[in-house]
């Protein structure tokens, strides 16, 4: 009953970027009906929604979507950290999105142009990925250069999240990309978009001795657990049943 | 305004001072034959000053029952038991959103705005629907609101369509397409807990069992107790009343709750030869009147999660509308305080 581990690289990599997508889409859904204004509330539960379908056509790769998603331990999950850190304030989220959008597209239109299996999914994926990473952006520009105290709120944000960065470009078994350039071009990226947005890239270290490559290696953050319990729990309490 | 009413109008001394006995005759005329030819008023058509407002408290309340209407159903997204229901769970509350939107935007041609309506409703002078004031206690309850509840919402809306308000009769089509998915996602996920474990059976009936007599109350009070009915008809605003639509709505639902092989929770429920309706039993007025006066099962905890998300969520917007008034002013990059000081 309980999924058994990936075999292959491309298991291994596929759960690896379902999980993120997975993860990153439960933590926006706890947005909906907190959202700062009704068109946020449209925005995040859209982003939540690509998400999910991401992580359904990846999780499906690897074995049965809701097996790998319900009855897998916090220790069998491979997502980044980043992407399971609580939404916070909405420049936490508007931050984690940033972070993880920019990489996520930039690893998307790598792998669209390789023969490789995730090919087909990253073309398809890459297009909405794209309005992430343009959404959180805008917002990142809007908060930013906005008011002081949003701008506050998103120099601390922006700081408590940098350390689960550097993760992202540990390298992922099954996934023929070039980590250093993207790597580059992740910085670049965010860099121009925090220099607009009258911000600066947060100074700490981005590649801690606990944080690197750890959610890859299914060790996670405190409030992994918990989220994992109440995602869960229902599917768990009814062992067998259909929904 | 391409109605044969409006023709009429046209047709007046376009310097007709506004107020003159007869310059308001006229208008009254020309808006009384508009809803005789069963044609559309648009916003820039004259209307009496009761018949606006009428329309903005319906048009707002059915705003905001769509925005604390995501209440109850966010509440499981997190807990959704598989992945394809959290996907079509996470779209439903989107949509309903969006529903919020457009009816907020047709409030809007009426001369309010939805800042104003908003904080009417956090301050709880206008309502929202009572049917969101009853919590969701099991994942069962989620299929029991897509099937009853929103069933009921389409029987109410349908006619709206053809209301004599423009903007609100084209935003209901639009709303009345995707309700009618919900509901039947809704009655799918019911039917597929009733087919399932003798637990899964027993979580979808004692959904029914608490959503079927609050889905009943969404028609309204009883036609003898309805204050803005017989108005209402009058504008052609509505064009059922609450008994009709009720009863409507009951005769549906008998037959679906059998295919769904779950009961209806009234021992007085049975079909009627001569009427060639279903009889079925006294609502509980009591309680419909506590829940409508504030008092029921989560009332409080609605309006004050929708107040906390606005009250955390100024910040925002007030970031977002300095960020705009720079843009707008050209102070360009690094303006950042000068703007807060403008």
């Amino acid at each position: 009953m309980t999924p058994t581990a990936p075999t292959t690289a491309t298991a291994t990599a596929a759960l690896a970027l379902g999980d993120d997508a997975l993860v990153l889409s439960h933590r926006l859904g706890e947005w909906v009906g907190h959202a700062p204004a009704l068109e946020e509330e449209v925005a995040l539960a859209n982003i939540a929604l690509d998400l999910l379908g991401q992580a359904r056509v990846l999780l499906s790769l690897v074995g049965d979507e809701d097996e790998l998603a319900y009855l897998r331990e916090e220790r069998a999950f491979t997502n980044l950290q980043l992407v399971e850190q609580p939404g916070g304030d909405f420049a936490h989220t508007i931050v984690r999105q940033l972070y993880f959008s920019t990489y996520q597209h930039l690893l998307y239109a790598r792998l669209a142009e390789t023969d490789g299996p995730f090919a087909p999914l990253a073309g398809k994926a890459v297009k909405e990925v794209a309005y992430h990473r343009d959404h959180a952006e805008q917002w990142t520009l809007r908060l930013g250069d906005g008011t002081d105290v949003s701008h506050e709120r998103m120099r601390r944000a922006l700081t408590a999240l940098w350390r689960f960065t550097g993760e992202m470009f540990q390298p992922v078994a099954g996934l023929d990309v070039d980590w250093p350039g993207l790597e580059s071009a992740w910085l670049e990226s965010v860099t121009a978009v925090l220099d607009r947005a009258t911000l600066t890239l947060p100074e700490g270290p981005r590649t801690g001795a606990w944080a690197a490559g750890a959610g890859r290696q299914g060790l996670h953050t405190e409030p992994f657990g918990r989220m994992l319990a109440e995602m869960q729990h229902l599917h768990r309490s009814h062992p067998g049943a259909s929904w | 305004m391409a109605t044969a009413a409006a023709q009429q109008t046209a047709g007046a001394p376009a310097g007709d001072a506004p107020g003159t006995a007869a310059g308001a005759d006229d208008r009254l005329r020309a808006f009384d034959a508009t809803l005789a030819a069963d044609e559309r008023i648009e916003p820039r058509d004259w209307m009496p000053d009761a018949y606006r407002a009428s329309l903005v408290r319906q048009i707002a309340q059915h705003a905001h029952s769509e925005i604390i209407g995501m209440q109850p159903e966010a509440n499981w997204i997190t807990r959704a038991p598989s992945l394809r229901r959290k996907a079509i769970l996470l779209a439903k509350v989107q949509d309903e959103a969006g529903h919020g939107l457009y009816l907020y935007s047709a409030a809007e041609t009426l001369g309010t705005s939805r800042e104003e309506l908003l904080d009417k409703l956090h301050s709880g002078r206008q309502k929202y629907s009572s049917i969101f004031n009853y919590p969701t206690l099991t994942w069962a309850d989620v299929g029991a609101i897509g099937w009853l509840v929103d069933g009921a919402a389409i029987t109410n809306q349908v006619p709206l369509c053809r209301c004599s308000y423009g903007p609100y009769a084209r935003a209901m089509v639009r709303i009345c397409k995707e309700e009618s998915f919900h509901q039947r996602q809704g009655y799918e996920l019911l039917l597929t807990l009733s087919r399932g474990t003798p637990e899964q059976h027993a979580m979808a009936q004692d959904a029914v069992d608490r959503w079927w007599w609050p889905s009943l109350m969404m028609f309204g009070p009883a036609d003898d107790a309805s204050q803005h009915s017989a108005q209402s008809m009058e504008w052609k605003i509505k064009r059922h009343s609450n008994d009709e639509l009720r009863q409507r709505f009951v005769d549906i639902c008998v037959p679906q709750a059998e295919s769904l092989g779950l009961t209806l929770p009234d021992p007085d429920l049975k079909w009627n030869e001569e009427r060639g309706h279903h009889d079925f039993g006294t609502i509980d007025w009591t309680e419909f009147w506590d829940v409508l006066k504030g008092n029921g099962p989560c009332n409080e905890q609605r309006i004050t999660q929708r107040r906390r998300a606005h009250d955390e969520g100024a910040w925002v917007r007030e970031a977002a509308a300095a960020h705009a008034a720079k843009r707008a002013g050209g102070t360009g990059h690094g303006g950042r305080t000068g703007a807060e000081q403008a």
